[in-house]
């Protein structure tokens, strides 16, 4: 027992004891010191290569701006609806009005279901369904119910129903279509729309047919109405910062851009339930089979229409747009000089006449590139789309990263300084985080890629499809342009139909840049994608 | 502290429960430090991947941001201010506690239960014990055999506190 108790009771013993683990803490502080500097020395290092590049660390500016609650102001646009089968609901979705049939799935998830709140927290775009077309029945009654019913921001409506989407497109309360129909009608419906001054929403693609490509880009240029092809990967925040890294030569002189389609549903597969209620009497067949050849009466070609070639474009024009599309908007890719494909009917024996795996070469010479579409409607393994660099590869999911290569040149004296290593990200952008910075943490990285983080702007998750919609609503009041207009869509549809041209015919398609033909490689040119559809057509090319 | 008054180690058993005090401490006070020092830092994903028996509840806070926000405070500055509790030996018991509820946290959101795969790789196998159960009980353990008052800044406290009637146990 201490004897020193003047002072307050302590002796020196008990001041040892007191404080004998306080050192611990000054050595932690010491050693995360250390490996801080250890840290911001490689951050130092990766933000020089941004330096270097003069890529802003930041998030890029996105193209359409995104306000919860807000309303857009200016003139009221008045719509019209063509077609409300799978898309036409998700599109009027996105644009603020939803199907009973959603909301009330949505509510038996609980009133706190995320998706049902962002719906409702959806942007007032300040737009009006004066008008609905389907020629099912039942579909077009379920348009009216929900462009009237079903509003975010509770707007009531009264919207009439057209049998004849020509009368629509005609009406003179519309401003504007949306059109979501099988691939054959995209083309005719946007033709008579733009005529009439509408301005034109259309899915992808925008064409069925060579000749009605060219007869579309040349009536759209002519009329000026706001075209938007509905490509809303046109809004993904990551293909911005893509396209800066790219533009900036991180990546070096590019040889080869890979993409990917990979399903394994029926549904994936096109073989979508055939609805109860279909029958000659609730359809109007005629109408839907338009310029195809004409054939009785048939469910599985009404429901499951992107099985045949008469009605639809085949993994090329359904599918492998939506990648062309994305690295179009990141690379500039253009029309390419020559297309080869083969594919055929694997797995899916179910009758139809579209292959379910598809292989496409697209050729750059002028670029010195090649971009490749691999897919399967028969697997789901996950393949990252990826542009191949001299110098780095970039990954593109719905985050970004960028991996130095091994033997590039231009980063061989940093490996060798250690300053970067080959096996490691230079950077990796993340949608949603504030940064573009390489040391996002694994598991950063892992809940980005697994979905659990989505698209976002100014850190408010958001449906791109809403975005796309605005963009074009925005670009009819004179606000901005359309991201997918006219001109993209056009170098889309020709590179899908020069893929189908090659494919159907056994060849190698080339495009003339003069003529605006497609020919092959004798110079014979190809007006049209041959309509003959042999089922072993895969196994042909 | 009352309680306290008949505790009695070796130096053997007084070693090794500050050392083990010591080693959480430190685990606690640098997972604290990383997060505050990288600004931005979230428990969204983890929560997000929450599985098991609460799972609806940790999604649900993620989901929303000002609970998140207030789950991202507590959970930093809970780390930090428990790890240098812990280490210094000042309010260890209270400290001993509160890492119990946030380990208790952690294993609930991520119970270790067969057939569950979370997104963040474990480094080892588990079955209903993991890591974090068995910290949460070396915790109660150090709850129950404090050694602060003996050896650590509680000893101050300790001492105004009975230096009227000295303890043994301050020799």
């Amino acid at each position: 027992m201490s004897e020193n108790k003047n002072n307050g009771g302590m002796s020196r013993r008990d001041i040892l004891k007191g404080l004998a683990t306080v050192p611990a803490v000054g050595g932690l502080f010491y050693g995360a010191y250390v490996s801080g500097k250890k840290y911001d020395a490689t951050r130092e290092a990766r933000q020089s290569i941004l330096k270097e590049f003069n890529i802003d660390a930041g998030v890029s500016t996105p193209r359409m701006t995104y306000t919860p609650g807000a309303k857009s102001t200016g003139q009221k646009i008045r719509l019209g609806v063509i077609g409300f089968g799978i898309r036409g609901p998700q599109l009027v979705q996105a644009s603020g009005f939803a199907t009973r049939r959603w909301l009330e799935n949505m509510e038996k998830m609980g009133p706190d279901n995320d998706r049902l709140k962002a719906f409702y927290e959806q942007e007032d775009l300040n737009i009006e369904y004066t008008a609905v077309c389907d020629i099912f029945t039942v579909k077009a009654e379920e348009a009216k119910d929900t462009v009237d019913n079903g509003s975010a921001h509770g707007k009531k409506g009264n919207a009439k129903v057209y049998k004849n989407w020509e009368d629509l497109v005609n009406a003179p309360d519309v401003d504007a279509v949306i059109i979501a129909t099988p691939d054959h009608w995209h083309a005719p419906m946007s033709i008579v729309a733009a005529k009439a001054g509408k301005h034109v929403f259309v899915e992808k693609p925008m064409t069925h047919k060579i000749q009605e490509t060219h007869e579309l880009f040349r009536v759209i240029q002519e009329t000026g109405v706001v075209f938007q092809v509905g490509h809303q990967h046109r809004q993904t925040d990551s293909y911005f910062k893509a396209k800066e890294i790219i533009d900036k030569g991180v990546l070096g002189p590019i040889s080869m851009v890979l993409t990917h389609t990979n399903r394994n549903s029926p549904n994936g597969a096109w073989v979508y339930p055939i609805h109860e209620q279909a029958s000659p009497e609730t359809i109007d067949w005629d109408m839907f089979l338009g310029n195809a050849p004409k054939v009785p009466f048939n469910k599985d070609h009404f429901f499951r229409w992107r099985k045949y070639w008469a009605y639809g474009t085949g993994l090329n024009g359904d599918l492998m747009t939506h990648e062309f599309d994305a690295f179009n908007q990141i690379l500039g890719m253009g029309i390419p000089k020559s297309a080869v494909c083969s594919g055929g009917v694997y797995f899916f024996k179910d009758g139809r006449e579209v292959p379910d795996v598809m292989n496409v070469a697209l050729e750059y010479p002028d670029k010195n590139y090649t971009f490749i579409y691999s897919a399967t409607q028969a697997n789901e393994y996950s393949r990252t789309n990826l542009i191949l660099g001299h110098d780095a590869s970039m990954e593109i999911t719905r985050e970004l990263i960028v991996k130095p290569d091994r033997r590039s040149t231009r980063f061989a004296e940093k490996f060798e300084k250690g300053i970067i290593k080959p096996d490691e990200p230079l950077f990796s952008y993340v949608p949603g985080s504030t940064n573009l910075d390489a040391v996002t943490t694994a598991t950063e990285r892992y809940f980005a890629a697994k979905g659990l983080l989505y698209t976002y702007r100014d850190g408010v998750r958001v449906d791109s499809g809403h975005l796309h919609i605005k963009e074009w609503l925005e670009a009819i009041r004179g606000n901005g342009k359309t991201s997918c207009d006219i001109v993209a869509g056009y170098e889309e549809a020709i590179a899908a139909h020069m893929a189908t041209v090659a494919h159907k015919m056994g060849i190698k398609a080339f495009w003339n840049d003069e003529t605006k033909e497609i020919h092959d490689q004798n110079g014979n040119v190809i007006h049209e994608i041959p309509t003959d559809s042999p089922a072993d057509v895969g196994v042909i090319a | 502290m009352q309680s306290l008054k008949n505790v009695n180690y070796t130096n053997g058993q007084l070693s090794m429960l500050v050392m083990l005090r010591v080693l959480i401490g430190w685990h606690f006070l640098f997972e604290g430090l990383t997060k505050v020092s990288k600004s931005g830092w979230t428990s969204a994903g983890y929560l997000l991947d929450s599985k098991g028996w609460f799972s609806g509840i940790f999604i649900w806070m993620a989901e929303s941001p000002g609970i998140l926000k207030f789950i991202d405070f507590m959970n930093v500055w809970g780390l930090f201010f428990i790890g240098l509790a812990l280490m210094i030996g000042l309010f260890s018991r209270l400290a001993a506690i509160g890492g119990m509820a946030l380990l208790a946290m952690y294993y609930l959101s991520h119970p270790p239960l067969a057939g569950l795969e979370y997104g963040a790789p474990g480094e080892g196998t588990y079955l209903l014990v993991n890591k974090n159960l068995i910290e949460l009980f070396a915790l109660a353990v150090l709850f129950v055999f404090p050694t602060s008052q003996i050896i650590g800044v509680d000893r101050f406290l300790y001492i105004s506190k009975y230096k009227r009637n000295p303890d043994p146990q301050l020799a």
